[in-house]
């Protein structure tokens, strides 16, 4: 049953980041040459109402629809290097293969199979991250 | 309906998707954050034997993959039932750089052959450019703690000043790379 409601909730992602164009290498190419307002405007408007969301959320205190239990919306551990770092490796990622985690896979359900490099790849980073860990500034 | 829902879609209803599928899992109990996928996968094939990083109770997310896994099922259907054309109205400005660039397909589809069609496999540098890319998303992604979902929705929608960090690394090196690497190695 939980199977099928995360599924589900897959399927509306896949569907949403596909038809955004947000999964598209062009427009994340476009981003980055400020030439067009599409993927500001869709971050944007997302973060303006996950921002309501997520207040309502918390001034609520709503518990979890699934279990009952308090939803908790933890907050990130402060420091600044790896954030600063780490995002810095993202983005050189993001603009080569205008990929990002989640859009990685409605890709691959779109048909377009070398973006199996690309997951594999980030498995390999991922596990190399996980590797020199205890040696990189954070 | 179906006509606005066939075309792309326009920011507006984009983001607020975006934004609800946020709740859907929030709502739920979980957060919204697809790279800490990669890890979960890492751990799922074993790499926490020696390493204390991926030991963690990797079944526990197993509702993120699933997550994941409907993502796919959504792209398959968004890209076959959902669309009456899959090329991208990018800008004009955009579609002469990239042709300058040797990207002939820009402005006329979802992704560039060069680099996302089957030839792709065939070819070295594009093989090159997908791994060298996916590589640094992975590495980064964690490293940063997170992605586009974890820290530029989730965590920036919380106000969280490490996510508003993250955001900025995440485009000083997307700029970096776009700007003058790019125009390099494609």
């Amino acid at each position: 049953m939980r199977t099928l409601l995360y599924f589900s909730i897959g399927i509306l992602f896949g569907i949403t980041m596909f038809k955004s164009e947000a999964a598209s290498w062009f427009r994340i190419y476009e981003m980055f040459q400020f030439n067009a307002f599409h993927m500001y405007g869709i971050i944007g408007s997302a973060l303006f109402c996950g921002a309501i969301i997520t207040f309502l959320l918390k001034k609520f205190k709503v518990n979890s629809v699934v279990d009952g239990e308090p939803i908790v919306i933890p907050n990130k551990e402060s420091g600044w290097k790896r954030y600063l770092f780490g995002g810095i490796f993202f983005g050189f990622g993001w603009a080569i293969s205008g990929a990002c985690p989640g859009p990685m896979f409605t890709v691959l359900g779109a048909g377009f199979l070398p973006i199996v490099v690309v997951i594999a790849a980030a498995t390999l980073g991922t596990f190399c991250y996980g590797l020199l860990q205890k040696r990189l500034p954070h | 309906m179906i006509e606005f829902l066939l075309q792309p879609w326009p920011w507006y209803f984009s983001g607020p998707m975006i934004a609800f599928v946020l709740f859907l899992l929030l709502w739920t109990g979980k957060s919204f954050g697809m790279s800490s996928n990669l890890r979960t996968l890492c751990a799922a094939m074993g790499a926490g034997k020696n390493l204390s990083f991926f030991q963690f109770d990797w079944k526990a997310q197993r509702w993120n993959l699933v997550v994941a896994a409907g993502a796919v099922l959504g792209g398959f259907i968004a890209a076959n039932f959902l669309s009456a054309s899959t090329a991208v109205a990018i800008s004009p400005a955009t579609i002469v750089q990239l042709n300058e660039m040797g990207i002939l397909d820009a402005g006329q589809s979802y992704m560039p052959e060069k680099l996302f069609g089957l030839n792709a496999f065939g070819s070295v540098k594009s093989i090159f450019l997908l791994s060298l890319g996916g590589f640094f998303v992975g590495f980064g992604a964690r490293y940063a703690g997170g992605c586009t979902s974890g820290h530029a929705i989730s965590g920036l929608s919380n106000f969280q000043l490490p996510s508003l960090i993250a955001v900025i690394g995440f485009f000083v090196g997307g700029l970096i790379v776009n700007h003058f690497i790019l125009p390099i190695l494609l």
